[in-house]
């Protein structure tokens, strides 16, 4: 008869918040793998009723530290809509500015301190820097450029202060843009060393079946507006989102997981997604490197996520640049609005990928109802799927060994717990104690 | 930006580099939170290595797969309770850490989520969650200081990374941190920046807030919405008697005084005393 097995990861390392994971095997055949998120519950879309308008980017900020513009950004752009202001072309371009900060922040705390030690089976970054030392000073400093930017036009790197209800409450002035620019050139090209850098790791040969979602936009590499499309054909507005894609919630975890209302599949999102629907509208330095280092699209091999962090940095430099290098002081920051009632909603590009949120506001400019769905409680199922697959590669007699490897599959997406509660600890049952103690 | 505590920062940072007796060992907890204090220390790029050789990063998940057991010389605390369990397991980080130190708007004031602190928490469960069954967490969110002895709090919505350098530097030192315990109103000074309030008529709460942010919100042309948390011997009463009297409503006052701090007692009790001239004026309800 063959006996019950439960690996168990209590305490996921490397990932933003709290999470585990718990495997329940018979033998050798998987009864069942679960990502439990144990992050407690904040209950922002609660609290957010009866709140002005005018604080939402404020507040969602506080869901997440490292990446509190993705937040802003939706929200503003979601409220916009339902209030039916229209921003000009200087803020729309400010606000790729900002996100192009986040995103380089956010990767590059993910390739250099995160992702990267497991390739060389070390725990830490500040343990690969023993090793590394160049290559992880220069992803510090790379971090640190995109802090700076989110400095000078968010007015901090962490919960920006400067995001506002119709564009920006102060524009910078030239002079305070224009000191970024050398640092920025440095940027650029440190950026294409350490993509190369990654793209020369030892990846498992390991490919999945994945329908890879992102926004899409005709005219530019997707962040802040655009179309839903699918690697399977979807293309649909953000209005039909709420159709398209739905929020579950499972008893071992304080987040929802969202799949395709159609057939209740699973998805991707994320950089890896937004590469492969719009790798012709990186910059041509990303596109170029990609070509170089034979980064083949579209990539369903979920740990080269890191390769295509690297390519978004190196087009996040390049756009960040092209902005800087153009900007003009201007006038009106904020575009003024009357309150009405209204409603509205928002996909944008966090560095997780695909966020979406929609909101209700009454005439008194109150907000009457927030709905947030953030990239992880995206990603939770599909990762739960890929570990299916994954476990019978790396499954042996050792624990802690499978966990390991079973932790590795799951921080290549870069999930972040605090935002999807708003995930991890690895539990493997092997015999006798049959039934796993979900959170 | 220049940020008042630069100074002792370098010092705090060489300091932290030459330091010569065994390591101390440094934990990273977190609680109900945004991972944005302990992202603080990630954030400090330049000093990051040079901390990691001063001090022995004991356990600090969201950087290191290495968790070694305790006791800790220091442990860095993150969050509010909001769960049984956590309020359990802070009671352990106490038992297992020689120096607690809270870091953070949610572990010195309960944070965001201690708005349900004024709201009925079945109907915020139910407003998030389609099955609340599944779902155990307590009616309030409350500060660290509320379960176990807290020996250094530093404040903040996030933290200011140069603080929380000059805190491990005093740490590893032995000395107490050097911190400015000024309001947010003296920064603008010092900085030249233009009263928001004065010029602007903008409701700030600079003049009752904790320096440490650097005052960013009046140079960007808002006001200061009190991230940082009440400073000591900080008059809201007077404040918000003031903004009432040039003519803003009560309940433009109220979320103001009701964020990311609205724990904080002296914040709780301004709110909750605008909270009353609201209903009052109006005869309305507000939450």
């Amino acid at each position: 008869m063959a006996q019950t097995r439960t690996i168990k990861v209590e305490a996921l390392t490397r990932v933003e918040g709290e999470g585990g994971l718990h495997v329940r095997l018979n033998g050798n055949a998987i009864e069942e793998v679960q990502l439990s998120i144990y992050e407690p519950p904040r209950f922002f879309e609660g609290f957010l009723r009866g709140r002005p308008l005018e604080e939402v980017p404020d507040i969602t900020a506080r869901i997440c530290g490292i990446c509190p513009v993705a937040y802003q950004m939706s929200a503003v752009h979601a409220l916009e809509l339902a209030l039916g202001v229209s921003i000009s072309p200087e803020i729309r371009r400010l606000r790729r500015l900002l996100y192009c900060g986040e995103w380089i922040e956010s990767h590059g705390l993910h390739m250099h301190l995160l992702q990267a030690p497991d390739f060389f089976n070390v725990a830490s970054g500040i343990e690969l820097a023993a090793r590394f030392p160049h290559e992880v000073t220069r992803g510090l400093k790379l971090k640190k450029q995109g802090n700076e930017l989110l400095e000078v036009l968010g007015g901090r790197a962490i919960h920006p202060i400067n995001v506002a209800v119709g564009g920006f409450y102060r524009a910078p002035q030239k002079d305070e843009m224009q000191k970024l620019i050398p640092a920025f050139e440095w940027g650029l090209q440190a950026a294409i060393d350490a993509t190369r850098w990654v793209a020369g790791f030892e990846f498992p040969d390991f490919e999945r079946h994945y329908e890879m979602i992102s926004v899409c936009h005709p005219d530019e590499y997707p962040m802040n507006e655009g179309r839903i499309v699918s690697t399977s054909g979807l293309s649909i507005d953000v209005s039909e989102y709420e159709e398209t894609f739905a929020e579950h919630h499972v008893a071992h975890s304080t987040a929802l997981h969202s799949l395709r209302t159609s057939d209740q599949s699973s998805y991707h999102v994320g950089p890896l997604a937004r590469v492969n629907l719009n790798r012709e509208k990186l910059c041509e330095t990303s596109r170029r490197v990609a070509d170089e280092v034979g980064f083949i699209t579209p990539c369903f091999n979920p740990f080269k996520a890191i390769i295509a962090r690297g390519l978004e940095v190196i087009h996040a430099f390049d756009e960040a640049l092209t902005i800087l290098r153009d900007y003009k002081p201007f006038k009106p920051s904020r575009i003024p609005y009357e309150h009405r009632a209204g409603e509205g909603c928002a996909a944008t590009e966090a560095p997780r990928g695909l966020i979406y949120h929609r909101y209700q506001v009454d005439d008194q400019g109150k907000v009457v109802l927030a709905k947030i769905v953030p990239p992880t409680s995206q990603n939770q199922r599909q990762i739960e799927l890929d570990l299916v697959d994954w476990l019978p590669r790396v499954l042996c007699d050792d624990d802690q060994r499978t966990a390991d490897e079973c932790e590795r599959l799951i921080r290549s997406y870069d999930p972040c717990i605090s935002c999807s509660t708003h995930f991890l600890k690895l539990t493997v049952d092997r015999g006798g104690s049959s039934d796993g103690e979900p959170r | 930006m220049t940020d008042p505590t630069s100074l002792q920062i370098t010092s705090a940072a060489e300091n932290t580099a030459v330091a010569v007796r065994p390591r101390p060992r440094l934990a990273v907890f977190k609680f109900a939170s945004c991972d944005g204090c302990q992202l603080s220390l990630l954030d400090c790029e330049d000093e990051l290595l040079a901390v990691a050789s001063a001090v022995e990063i004991a356990y600090f998940p969201e950087a290191s797969s290495r968790m070694e057991p305790g006791p800790y010389d220091v442990a860095l605390v993150e969050g509010s309770i909001t769960t049984p369990h956590d309020a359990q397991r802070i009671q352990d980080v106490r038992r297992i850490a020689r120096t607690v130190v809270t870091i953070g708007a949610c572990a010195t004031a309960g944070g965001i989520q201690s708005l349900k602190n004024w709201a009925n928490h079945e109907d915020y469960l139910r407003c998030v969650y389609a099955s609340p069954e599944y779902i155990s967490t307590l009616a309030t969110s409350t500060p660290i200081a509320d379960h176990i002895k807290v020996d250094f709090e530093l404040r903040g919505c996030p933290i200011s990374r140069h603080q929380l350098l000059e805190v491990i530097g005093a740490l590893v030192n032995d000395r107490r941190p050097r911190l400015p315990a000024h309001s947010v109103c003296l920064d603008c000074k010092r900085k030249g920046t233009v009263c928001v309030e004065v010029a602007q008529g903008i409701p700030c709460l600079g003049p009752v807030t904790h320096s440490g942010c650097g005052a960013i919100c009046p140079s960007y042309d808002r006001g200061c919405y009190g991230c940082f948390g009440p400073v000591a011997q900080s008059n809201c009463h007077s404040l918000t008697n003031q903004f009432l009297d040039s003519g803003n409503a009560a309940e433009t006052l109220l979320p103001l005084l009701r964020n990311f701090n609205a724990s904080a007692p002296e914040f709780r009790e301004a709110s909750n005393r605008v909270a009353e001239i609201s209903i009052e004026r109006n005869g309305a309800s507000h939450r």
